[in-house]
């Protein structure tokens, strides 16, 4: 199905947030998610399914003012 | 030394708070926070790939810094990404601390103060310790306070503009009327000449980045900042003297020599 995570559009066969992650390589990483722009805590995405056209952002630590 | 500020039940030393972009190198990032003496630095989260190195790079080095940090939402320009940005950092930053920028204008980064307030209230509700960064408005500023925020965090001048405090006026009100919240500028800060003037109005703390991130050498600047800001805390404690419109000498003037009068 296609979804777009950070804003880019991409296709996956993940059926969960934590398999997305999995899949794209976050697993292990300092991150946090949101789906449709509603906040994800990391211990629910592995019961988040993941439905074709969502949008989920993955963010880590930055520099910030 | 200063005496510590207290806010959200937390005695903190030093009075100034810096932000951790924009330096040449993690390593004079590092350095500067050490030359600061800052315990409390500014964060924010980005999007980053699957498998990046950046954000744990930078984790690290803040860790190792020994230093609380205040994760920020700059960039957000509704409540609810600020507020979904607030929840993503208390996780990832397992703190409940948040600087809470709802910006509502690009050219000045000026902050949407009705946004600002709507989720400030969402927010503390939800158990977080709000840093709203604001303007001097008083009534924005009761706002904030009404809703659960325990400091206030006007603007200087606008973000990275390095303009200092544009409203020196508004700021002293700002503190004289509300004499028992901490207050701290945030924002607008370009030298060290400008945070010793925000401490000696009798400002808790100051808050900046720009400033030191761009200077020539940040981890001389950052020093330089923290001797100002010591210096103005130090001075406002020691009740300035009040201005006056006409000269008058402070040497004495009895017993001037050539003086026409002393024998009087």
């Amino acid at each position: 199905m296609r979804i777009e995570v950070n804003g880019k559009p991409i296709d996956t066969s993940a059926a969960t947030l934590e398999a997305l992650l999995d899949e794209l390589g976050y697993r292990g990483q300092k991150a946090a998610t949101a789906l449709n722009r509603q906040f994800v805590r990391a211990a629910d995405r592995a019961t988040t399914a993941i439905a074709p056209g969502d949008a989920i952002e993955v963010v880590m630590p930055r520099q910030g003012g | 030394m200063a005496k510590p500020f207290e806010v959200y039940g937390e005695e903190i030393a030093s009075r100034l708070l810096l932000g951790t972009a924009q330096y040449p190198s993690p390593a004079i990032l590092g350095d500067a926070v050490r030359a600061s003496g800052a315990q409390i630095v500014t964060v924010s989260l980005r999007r980053e790939s699957g498998g990046g190195r950046a954000g744990q790079d930078f984790w690290t080095l803040i860790q190792s810094l020994g230093v609380r940090v205040l994760p920020n939402t700059a960039g957000c320009h509704s409540v609810s990404e600020a507020v979904t940005t607030a929840q993503m950092a208390r996780e990832v930053f397992e703190t409940d601390w948040i600087k809470l920028e709802v910006i509502g204008e690009e050219d000045t980064l000026q902050p949407d103060v009705f946004g600002l307030v709507e989720a400030a209230g969402i927010l503390a509700r939800d158990g977080f310790k709000v840093f709203p960064y604001t303007t001097e408005d008083l009534v924005v500023a009761e706002r904030l306070l009404e809703v659960g925020c325990q400091v206030l965090m006007p603007w200087g001048a606008p973000i990275g503009s390095g303009r200092g405090l544009n409203n020196p006026y508004g700021l002293r009100a700002m503190r004289a009327h509300f004499p028992d919240a901490p207050l701290i500028v945030d924002a607008g800060i370009g030298l060290p000449s400008h945070a010793a003037a925000a401490m000696e109005m009798g400002y808790d703390a100051v808050l900046l980045n720009t400033a030191v991130a761009k200077a020539g050498d940040p981890v001389a600047m950052a020093r330089a900042f923290a001797l100002a800001i010591e210096a103005g805390a130090l001075a406002c404690r020691a009740d300035p003297m009040e201005p006056r419109d006409m000269a008058q000498p402070s040497t004495p003037v009895l017993g001037r020599a050539f003086a026409k009068d002393d024998y009087a």
